[in-house]
């Protein structure tokens, strides 16, 4: 693309290193006034990193970064600012503890008062409704995005950075950040999009730039290539095929919830209530919904991490027998299995081997001799899921923090799968993994699910859901949605239960 | 002089110095920084103020030699936590063994003199009333301005952006370095202020309160100061309640001892720790108030 006009953004060779690894090398990257420009790149392409450095918040070692011609220095995100660089972060910056009105006011200059009456007046003109007066941890993740890009707009930018917004919306809610996007755009707002979902950056954007590991691969228009094209870009490969589902019908009971519900400890967090759902053999159930409905709490209360009182005990059953009060050990040995959503810490200790790792669940699966470890044994099967499933590592005594998210989640995902549970929970099985692990690990599932698994997923990528499941519950605020055979709904459809707004068309199964 | 008169008019002095050195630490705390080392920064403050105070007969060269002891000891402790990332407990315990040594070491020479304290002032019109006027009414200047800065330090904690920065970086300093903000800068200069705020905490006990010098004279008040503001749930009504609580239960049990009643002592010492703990427990057992005001990010090292 040529343009006459100065571009607003324009970096050549920005390189940054981190330690030893490279996280951006040589980029080249320009944007004109007034578009809206996608960077697009799968996990670890190097993303988040550019923008850090267009924002200040870390420099680049290399390259020069121009900004309405003039070449700058940008010491820190204040530096930014003051030049007319917004950015909504991906992992919001905002201070629960405080309300709306006093984050904003960290920033913007103003008393609370006038600043209050600004807030709503953005508000109303970009469809942006927010109460400046609430408490931030009160707030639903699509609020907590408005409040941030509310924060940006305050200060008149030129230009605003947004990471992996739509990444934390229901569908309805993307349609929506798209019109406010486009109105911004038509008051001469540049904006910088930053995803790895193509259709919405051939929905939205001007031009793209893709990155691939570290260096940009391609400049394109995203209107004029198929989706098909971006992700050869992207990945360097043709997207890899989903694997098939074999449809299978009525397979035994194994996992039955009954009115479980649980007050949550933490007082800002949400009680979970009268949650029932039903999970057989052969089939893999998705549960559905934004981070932070309750999630984290259902898969600890399924894992035995939570135990329940006695007196709940009928409600989990797991292969028929009353498990709510029995934990995490006493549903193992019934063949239950579990994947948390964090790999390290909970799914693998870091600075343990990949052997003591494995040793970690599967002591049982012959690993440990009259009370001592089987060091070859070990070795062995530490090897066998190294092979199996990929692991890209020196090898089983390779300290688990030192793999990549996918690596470990793949290391982590075949421990498990090794173990041949009945039951198999999964929770955010592709969080931060790239592509190509990701279609291997949904490839897996399905597999396991073909041989008569019962897997329960827990993932707020709607796309993967519908990839993977026969059927999913939404879950919001606390409780579930009706079961939904995913062959029957449509992405709307979840979404409306994602926002609470309840059935659209009947689909409950 | 009764009873009741008697803790009247000696508790707000005596709540003082655990006052003056709870109100640094909550500022330090609401940063994310934990410094342990309280109880040796007002010995050392303490040490400094009472010699300096002795050699040039100035309370005011005495707070501000204090002060100064308090800052330059906690940059020691800032140096450690946030340049090289330590561990706050085991270096927080240990710049408060090294204060407490360093008090010893230039107290020695001048151990068992004397000075005189400050004057006690009455307060226009309050000192009038009956029995409480001519007692809690009637006190030296650093207690009033120890109360003024109290009310002062609430309204800039929660009515003013400085106060909005401290609690965006205690509670997220990932957050709060993404927007902008020097958080090593800012809880650097935090640790700066609650070591002077200690150094001044202790001289007040060595020149006003009791003004002679004795090693080991702090005797566990920045303890009871650090449990303060925990106990007050790092707000400032809370913790000056809790402060002159103890005081006052502190004196009662002087009273009870001296008028002979038939109660162990050691059981008497224990009384105003025990009550002052369960009353502050007490009133923290809201959850979602205790939530609201955890520092979340307490005690945790942050690296850029």
């Amino acid at each position: 693309m040529t343009s006459a006009k100065t571009p607003l953004l324009a970096l050549t060779g920005v390189s940054k290193r981190y330690g030893g690894v490279t996280a951006n090398a040589g980029i080249d990257l320009i944007v004109d006034p007034g578009s809206i420009h996608a960077i697009l790149g799968e996990n670890g392409a190097g993303k988040s990193t550019l923008m850090k450095l267009i924002y200040g918040v870390q420099s680049p070692d290399e390259g020069q970064i121009l900004w309405k011609g003039q070449p700058v220095r940008l010491g820190s995100p204040a530096d930014a600012r003051r030049l007319g660089i917004g950015m909504v972060f991906q992992h919001f910056s905002l201070f629960e503890t405080l309300s709306v009105v006093q984050n904003i006011s960290l920033i913007v200059p103003g008393s609370q008062k006038t600043l209050g009456a600004r807030i709503r007046a953005l508000g109303d003109e970009f469809g942006l409704t927010v109460d400046p007066d609430a408490m931030v941890h009160a707030l639903s993740v699509g609020e907590r995005q408005r409040v941030e890009i509310i924060r940006c707009l305050l200060l008149n930018p030129d230009l605003l950075i947004l990471d992996e917004p739509t990444s934390v919306l229901p569908p309805q809610s993307v349609k929506k950040l798209f019109e406010t996007l486009r109105a911004l755009q038509a008051k001469g707002m540049a904006i910088l999009f930053i995803s790895h979902k193509l259709e919405e950056i051939k929905d939205l954007c001007d031009t793209a730039t893709i990155l691939r590991a570290g260096r940009v691969t391609g400049r394109v228009t995203p209107a004029e290539h198929s989706a098909k094209d971006l992700a050869t870009l992207m990945i360097g490969r043709a997207m890899p095929p989903p694997m098939p589902a074999v449809a299978r019908s009525g397979g035994e009971l194994r996992l039955q919830i009954s009115g479980l519900s649980h007050d949550n400890d933490d007082p800002f967090g949400l009680p979970l209530k009268d949650l029932s759902l039903t999970l057989r053999s052969g089939e893999i159930l998705g549960i559905a919904g934004i981070s932070g409905n309750g999630q984290q709490d259902l898969a600890a209360l399924i894992s035995g991490e939570i135990v329940q009182a006695r007196s709940a005990r009928d409600t989990l059953r797991l292969m028929g027998q009353p498990m709510a009060d029995q934990g995490a050990a006493a549903r193992r040995a019934l063949g239950f299995a579990f994947v948390p959503e964090e790999r390290l810490g909970r799914g693998a200790v870091p600075d343990m081997s990949l052997s003591d790792n494995a040793l970690l669940t599967a002591h049982g699966a012959g690993l440990v001799t009259g009370g001592f470890i089987s060091r070859a044994a070990e070795r062995a099967f530490t090897a066998d899921i190294i092979d199996r499933f990929d692991v890209r590592t020196p090898g089983p005594q390779a300290e688990a923090g030192a793999l990549s998210g996918g690596n470990l989640q793949k290391f982590i995902l075949g421990r498990e799968i090794t173990l041949a549970p009945k039951v198999l929970l999964v929770s955010q099985p592709t969080w931060g993994v790239d592509i190509g692990a990701a279609t291997d690990i949904r490839r897996r599932l399905i597999e396991m699910r073909n041989d008569g698994a019962a897997i329960l997923v827990i993932s707020e990528e709607l796309e993967e859901l519908f990839q993977i499941c026969d059927r999913l519950h939404v879950l919001h605020k606390g409780r579930l949605s009706p079961s939904l055979i995913t062959a029957q709904v449509t992405a709307e459809e979840v979404g409306a239960y994602m926002i609470g707004a309840g059935p659209t068309k009947g689909a409950a199964a | 002089m009764n009873a009741i008169e008697f803790i009247l008019a000696g508790m707000l002095a005596a709540a003082t110095p655990m006052l003056l050195a709870a109100l640094g630490e909550l500022v330090v705390e609401r940063t994310g920084v934990l410094n342990l080392g309280l109880e040796g920064m007002m010995a050392l403050g303490a040490a400094l103020g009472f010699i300096t105070t002795y050699t040039y007969g100035s309370h005011l060269l005495g707070f501000g030699a204090a002060a100064l002891g308090g800052a330059v000891l906690s940059l020691v402790f800032a140096l450690v936590v946030l340049g090289f990332v330590a561990n706050q407990v085991a270096a927080g315990l240990a710049i408060g063994i090294l204060g407490t040594g360093l008090s010893s070491l230039f107290g020695k020479s001048f151990e068992s003199l004397t000075i005189t304290g400050l004057p006690k002032l009455a307060l226009p019109l309050l000192s009038d009333v009956p029995v409480i006027g001519p007692t809690l009414f009637v006190q030296d200047i650093v207690v009033w301005l120890t109360l003024l800065f109290a009310v002062g330090l609430w309204a800039v904690l929660n009515h003013t952006k400085l106060g909005l920065m401290i609690r965006a970086v205690g509670e997220n300093p990932h957050a709060a370095r993404a927007i902008g903000f020097r958080v090593l800068t800012i809880r650097c200069l935090a640790i700066a202020f609650g070591g002077a705020m200690a150094g001044i905490a202790g001289a007040y006990a060595s020149t006003v309160y009791t003004p002679l010098w004795a090693d080991g004279m702090i005797a566990g008040r920045g303890w009871i100061a650090l449990a303060l503001v925990v106990f007050g749930t790092w707000q400032t009504g809370r913790i000056a309640f809790g402060a002159v609580l103890f005081g006052a239960l502190s004196l009662g049990e002087l009273v009870t001892q001296a008028g002979g009643v038939n109660i162990p002592s050691q059981i008497l010492a224990c009384v105003p720790y025990v009550v002052t703990i369960l009353m502050l427990a007490v009133i923290s057992s809201n959850r979602r108030r205790m939530r609201q005001n955890t520092v979340a990010s307490l005690g945790q090292p942050f690296q850029p």
